[in-house]
């Protein structure tokens, strides 16, 4: 007996719709033996991290703030994957986003500068991260460096460079030698959407950046390119699509989108730059682009679970005293059971009652 | 021991879980797999030889953990590429998004705990050959260990029947395939090869680098070993000396920092990552006109037809 995998005549549209659903079912199955073993009642745990978030206005808004960056990151990486060019330096574009607009919040700090600085903010963020994406993807198209590897270093190195700032020349005077800047003015802050909580413009933001994808990618020769060249490289070349050009391109929109969620976020529910404004976004932006299976409104809906998933495992942290890291094990167990149930959308497992011999040539 | 003396040995203890980590990943991509999860695999090798160490006292158990945590993350990392033709690039950022996590869980108990760190091994003899003596044959038993490895590898590689199959996987999974080689499994075996390495280069950290464990510890290290397998064209030789090249970077800059030259500590860590992307676009630029050296094969799923 054996299993094997056996290539559908065409691909299943019943899997595609169900293989999110599926995965996400799997993920919690394994969720509650984890949570088993921890010592933690299952059943329990399950409603703190997924239902309890969703039964309070409060938390419900802190879900939208959470999934804004995943959203306007993950959109970004999926124009990328889509064009099998390989992304993963998100998280640095988003702090080098958040450090170039962030520098005008800082040298306008307490001066009053008029209500131009805040789009002069996002408009630097974006084209932070977008700089910052440039050096990969030039780097590719150049020298032929893999984009992995060098879009991955540059997260360290942005790291670093936004420590150095935060301690050394933008530290705020009056901040007790902690490494923050002042605290933004509100001319240079996003304006919430309501009186209470959180939630503020940028989610809007995020919305209209998912519209535009779905836009570009459904109805335009840019997003039909992206695909083709994609999917079937010669096939993109002998149509006469540029696949340099579209490497910088693609690099060039998803690191200017992941640098607008930096000064969104910086500029908005954090209001300072320092370390730690991130909890690893750049990286969970990556299982939402797949769990969304590389499309518009998919992430969205995927965005809002993953926040879900931050906001539930704080508050079992809080409630159950469950560590925080199992969020991340959760979020990685849930992209390989994506992926998984993915390859069931081209491929189907067959029992085989016995290996042909001849395959292996051990007969 | 002079100042030279000791820097030699830093940079020797810098540059050995770099090398253990990229030789493994070595054999893996010279079988036609590209598995991105180096980094996921070193922090849970940390982190069970860590525990391992702590439990029993002995490092060896603690090396034997670290190699079966990464071993066993690898296994995961087959059943989906090979099992299931999953996309290799998403599926290694899985397993490095889950390994960084799990490592976190496991650890959190044990942050703050010390061990003793791996004793170091004074080869009888040898360590009385004047002034390299002491620096070549004093170390602990990963370093000897990470070097006999490297020699193995290529001996392995150009000097056996086995080593030249699995080349050939790698360089063509389907003329392989069509004479007769079992493509699926040479790949499995390669796979939790490579973990094995990652997970030994991790636990190096804690039980011989610094006796503590610390989440987060490996730094990129398993990024930066998967650079140093592009750096060395797939050489096993070639890997051994981009491996003390960058250790010797790591311990620079730590010297430097020491001497404070008014340069910001935080370029001086940013060093070897900036290096590995300095040195990815000079070997790719330098291979431009010679075409590229990898494993044809490299991160092509492969489904035998029947």
């Amino acid at each position: 007996m054996q299993l094997v995998l056996e290539r559908r005549a065409e691909r299943s549209t019943k899997i595609a719709i169900l293989s999110p659903l599926l995965a996400i079912a799997l993920t919690l199955v394994t969720m509650s033996i984890l949570f088993a073993i921890l010592g933690k009642n299952p059943a329990m745990a399950l409603y703190v991290y997924f239902i309890e978030p969703l039964t309070d206005s409060f938390t419900l808004m802190e879900i939208a703030v959470k999934a804004t960056p995943l959203v306007m990151i993950a959109i970004g990486l999926s124009l990328c994957y889509l064009a099998n060019v390989w992304n993963i330096g998100a998280e640095g574009q988003f702090i080098m986003g958040a450090v170039c607009g962030s520098y005008l919040a800082v040298v306008t700090n307490g001066t009053d500068p008029g209500p131009w600085v805040l789009p002069a903010m996002l408009l630097m963020g974006a084209l932070g991260g977008a700089l910052w994406a440039m050096i990969p993807a030039l780097c590719k198209v150049r020298y032929g460096a893999n984009e992995i590897l060098t879009s991955l270093m540059l997260v360290y190195v942005a790291d670093l460079i936004m420590d150095y700032l935060v301690r050394g020349p933008w530290r705020d005077p009056q901040g007790m030698n902690f490494p923050t800047t002042a605290s933004f003015d509100p001319v240079a802050t996003v304006p919430t959407l309501f009186e209470t909580g959180r939630i503020h413009w940028g989610a809007l933001v995020a919305l209209i950046v998912v519209a535009l994808a779905a836009v570009m990618l459904g109805r335009t020769i840019k997003g039909f390119e992206i695909r083709v060249v994609g999917a079937a490289p010669r096939a993109a070349a002998f149509a006469g699509f540029n696949s340099k050009r579209l490497v910088l391109f693609t690099f060039a929109v998803s690191g200017a989108l992941a640098g607008l969620a930096g000064i969104i976020e910086v500029a908005g529910p954090v209001g300072v730059l320092q370390p730690g404004i991130s909890p690893g976004y750049g990286f969970t932006a990556i299982i939402v682009a797949f769990l969304g299976r590389l499309n518009p409104v998919g992430i969205l809906i995927a965005g809002l679970f993953l926040a879900l998933t931050f906001i539930g495992g704080e508050g079992a942290q809080i409630s159950m005293k469950i560590p925080l890291d199992l969020t991340k094990v959760f979020q990685g167990i849930l992209l390989f059971y994506v992926l998984a149930c993915d390859s069931l959308i081209l491929y189907r497992i067959r029992l085989i009652a016995s290996p042909k011999k001849a395959i292996h040539g051990t007969a | 021991m002079g100042l030279l003396e000791a820097i030699i040995i830093s940079v020797i203890a810098a540059s050995t879980p770099l090398l253990l980590a990229a030789a493994g990943e070595l054999v893996v991509e010279r079988s036609g797999v590209l598995n991105l999860g180096t980094e996921g695999m070193m922090i849970m090798g940390a982190a069970c030889g860590f525990a391992g160490a702590y439990f029993t006292g002995s490092t060896l158990i603690g090396a034997l953990c670290g190699i079966a945590a990464g071993a066993a993350l690898s296994l995961v990392f087959a059943a989906l590429t090979l099992g299931l033709a999953v996309n290799q690039v998403a599926a290694g950022l899985a397993l490095t998004i889950l390994g960084v996590g799990l490592s976190g869980l496991i650890g959190a108990g044990f942050v703050g705990e010390r061990i003793t760190p791996a004793p170091h091994l004074y080869l009888p003899v040898l360590t009385g050959i004047p002034v390299v003596g002491k620096i070549l044959f004093g170390q602990d038993g990963f370093v000897y260990f990470s070097v006999a490895l490297v020699v193995a590898i290529w001996w392995f590689l150009y000097r056996t029947r086995a080593g030249l199959i699995l080349r050939a996987v790698g360089d063509s999974h389907t003329s392989a395939h069509a004479l007769g080689y079992p493509v699926l499994k040479i790949r499995l075996l390669a796979v939790l090869f490579g973990g094995g390495c990652a997970g030994l280069g991790g636990a190096f950290l804690p039980l011989a680098y610094t006796p503590f464990f610390i989440p987060g510890m490996t730094a990129g290290r398993g990024w930066i070993a998967l650079a140093l397998v592009v750096f060395s064209s797939w050489l096993p030789g070639r890997l051994a000396a981009g491996a003390y090249l960058f250790g010797a970077v790591t311990i620079l800059q730590l010297h430097a920092q020491a001497f404070g030259l008014g340069i910001p500590s935080q370029l001086m860590t940013a060093l070897p990552y900036l290096a590995t992307v300095i040195v990815l676009v000079l070997i790719s630029r330098a291979r431009g006109s010679a075409g590229s050296v990898a494993p044809a094969s490299l991160g092509i799923v492969f489904v035998p037809d029947r």
